[in-house]
């Protein structure tokens, strides 16, 4: 088989605004403050998505992006509006970066028919066509060959978009991570794979799991280039994230990873029981949000009068968000069967539990 | 029409639907320069190209998952998997997504994809390399399972399961591929979700699927040749959605059902049939529903224990006398009950 090189890529103008613009990161004192607007409004929509979920206005997994706020924004501002992205169970706040009315989030979390992915999806499976964020995924590493074959697509009718798939650090562990990677680098495919290192894998510690626990080396075994950054500082992270973008357009995929925080458990229900107090005094310390804000005010960029202005108007916003979600109606029971199928066929089965499979009528029997 | 090999009606319908339409792409392990493990796609990358007739690594997971991404942004992969068994390492890609994608995000991605692949015993492959667990796919909403008999079905139903905008499982089978049948020479689609009544009859109703409804059909024939039987033959063709209308009105005819099937017994695909039968005709049996089916054992690969674990021919035949005996019936032959 011979080795076949992409083309190029020319970076597509951006035709809409996204929530989360692009920036001159590094220097841009508006980027900065951007940032850190993106940063809080998903900080308050998580904790009250958490909120919410102790009202049992939530119900199912709800898995927070607590503490990976800098690795969110950073992340999200190296993507153009037409390129992909796949993600995780841990992803509400990527909708909201991608753009996605957080409205429409909130309700998804809710349950309701005015969510992304109109109540059927719920926490773990956010996903919006219009934004190109295509899934929210709940089973570990099930977006990896998905991504990987989106990014085949794109290639295949020789496209200039990206896709980006992230994941927790132990999904690093599974085969279809060692199966996609090595499919893309085979096939060039534009894709930017980024591992969310948060040192844990619901309790176990990377350590634990993985016999190389720097995570990106292991991009050397499918020849992807790849790298690892603060996920603490949205503009490394941004950084880091455009430079990968910019080698997946130019067709060769990445592998990049983002060492980050987890504030909480690995869900809404987890006390984390297993971190020490040292550890939990430390994740206060280096949170990134309070971080930022500090670096604000120490650069002269904002002051401390105008961050609780903006916290509280965020604040303000994330009650209306909830206030919309709980006024959506719940799905309609009649709508159950409406996507059993794309296209129809016949003898679908659409019953509900205990309808038979044939009305019957009372007969003396047949006849012989 | 035609008189062609299954394998030929299926080779033929790859490359008219490839160049239907370019959207339409290969993807599998050594379906390229190999040319296939069983040749379906025998020189379609010398016609068609890399890009479109795709040598994957040994990934099963991989490939099926990067097939079922490339449908999400609307091109139709053909996927090859080289026996329904490997299709276990794939599972979680097709039963956790690609069945599921459509449903889970309300609607707002459709999976047009199709994954060919061949069950089948007897071919003395062992335990692995054996099954028949088109079941599990079966059970799944959100996937639809094909499975033909004929070379014509073959075609009919693969140019519909390329055409839909849902994953298909398309079930072939080891023992089909050299048979030979009549083709349409026209691109028309079969329907997904139909059972044919492939030899009416009155007697009673002889139900399969892919091989057992190509060997009921053949002993229903012989049957009738030689004992002046008069079989209702139906080949279920589709597995999930299940046509049980068909199979109901049929059994209200002859009041009688032998279900074959290359699967498991216990919770197979005959169960659910067994089971409908039930629900539908229950009050026009005249004998219990029979299903011949494997024998539950790991497939052994010495040929006189695959031989017994297969159902043969004549387990057909008994199994079809014991019914009508049941019934009140006497072979023709041997005259009229006392």
């Amino acid at each position: 088989m011979t080795d076949r090189k992409r083309t190029p890529r020319k970076p597509t103008a951006r035709t809409s605004r996204a929530k989360t613009a692009p920036v001159e990161v590094g220097s841009d004192a508006q980027g900065l403050l951007d940032f850190y607007r993106e940063m809080l409004f998903i900080r308050r929509f998580e904790e009250r998505a958490a909120r919410g979920y102790t009202q049992a206005l939530i119900g199912g997994y709800c898995h927070l992006n607590l503490g990976e706020e800098a690795t969110v924004v950073g992340l999200m501002s190296a993507l153009q509006p037409t390129d992909y992205l796949f993600t995780n169970y841990r992803e509400h706040g990527y909708a909201i970066a991608r753009g996605i009315d957080p409205r429409r989030i909130m309700a998804e979390l809710y349950g309701r028919v005015d969510g992304v992915s109109k109540g059927w999806g719920g926490s773990m499976h956010m996903f919006d066509t219009a934004h190109r964020m295509l899934g929210g995924y709940g089973i570990v590493g099930g977006q990896i060959p998905l991504a990987t074959g989106a990014a085949l697509a794109i290639d295949y009718r020789s496209g200039d978009e990206v896709v980006m798939c992230t994941m927790g650090d132990g999904t690093t562990n599974i085969g279809a991570f060692h199966e996609s990677l090595n499919i893309a680098s085979l096939w060039h495919l534009p894709i930017v794979y980024v591992i969310i290192n948060n040192r844990l894998g619901m309790g176990t510690s990377v350590e634990r799991s993985s016999a190389e626990p720097e995570l990106y080396k292991r991009g050397a075994a499918y020849q992807i280039e790849s790298a690892r950054v603060d996920g603490l500082d949205p503009v490394a992270v941004a950084l880091a994230g455009k430079h990968a973008v910019e080698v997946a357009r130019a067709g060769r995929p990445y592998l990049l990873e983002v060492v980050c925080e987890r504030l909480r458990g690995h869900s809404v229900v987890d006390p984390a029981k297993y971190r020490s107090a040292d550890e939990v005094a430390s994740l206060k310390e280096h949170d990134p949000v309070h971080t930022l804000a500090a670096r604000l005010v120490a650069e002269g960029i904002a002051d401390e009068e105008s961050l609780l202005t903006l916290d509280q108007e965020v604040l303000a916003n994330v009650e209306e968000i909830s206030a919309f979600a709980e006024a959506s109606a719940f799905p309609e029971e009649q709508t159950l069967f409406d996507y059993n199928y794309a296209t129809a066929v016949p003898n679908d089965s659409r019953r509900l539990p205990g309808q038979p499979l044939f009305v019957t009528t009372p007969t003396s029997g047949a006849d012989q | 029409m035609t008189l062609m090999s299954y394998r030929q009606a299926l080779h033929d319908t790859l490359r008219s639907e490839m160049l239907r339409d370019e959207n339409v792409f290969l993807i599998g392990e050594e379906i390229g320069v190999f040319e296939g493990s069983y040749k379906i796609t025998a020189g379609l990358l010398e016609e068609f190209g890399e890009k479109r007739v795709r040598d994957t690594p040994i990934a099963e997971e991989g490939f099926t998952g990067a097939a079922i991404g490339a449908a999400m942004l609307g091109l139709r992969p053909v996927v090859e998997i080289m026996t329904i068994n490997f299709s276990l390492l794939a599972i979680d890609q097709i039963v956790n997504h690609a069945a599921k994608i459509y449903g889970m995000f309300g609607g707002q991605a459709k999976v047009p994809m199709v994954i060919r692949t061949p069950g089948g015993g007897g071919q003395q492959l062992g335990a692995t390399h054996s099954q028949n667990i088109e079941l599990y796919y079966a059970f799944v909403p959100g996937l639809k399972v094909v499975a033909p008999s004929t070379p014509a079905d073959a075609k009919a139903l693969l140019i519909a399961a390329i055409r839909d905008d849902d994953p298909v499982i398309f079930l072939e089978n080891l023992a089909l591929y050299n048979t030979k049948g009549e083709v349409p020479n026209h691109d028309t689609p079969g329907v997904i979700g139909q059972a044919a009544v492939t030899r009416e009859g009155h007697h009673l109703t002889l139900i399969g699927y892919s091989r057992m409804a190509h060997v009921a059909k053949k002993i229903a024939d012989q049957l009738a040749d030689h004992e002046g039987l008069d079989i209702e033959v139906i080949d279920l063709r589709s597995l999930r959605p299940l046509d049980r209308e068909t199979i109901v009105e049929s059994v209200k005819k002859t009041h009688a059902a032998v279900i074959l099937e290359d699967d498991w017994l216990t919770y197979g695909i005959g169960a659910e049939v067994a089971a409908s039968i039930s629900d539908g005709a229950f009050d026009y049996l005249d004998a219990p529903v029979r299903r011949v089916a494997m024998a539950e054992v790991p497939m052994p690969y010495s040929k006189s224990l695959e031989s017994a674990a297969l159902p043969s021919e004549n387990d057909v035949i008994q199994a079809i006398y014991q019914t009508l005996d049941a019934i009140g019936h006497r072979r023709i032959k041997t005259g009229p009950h006392d």
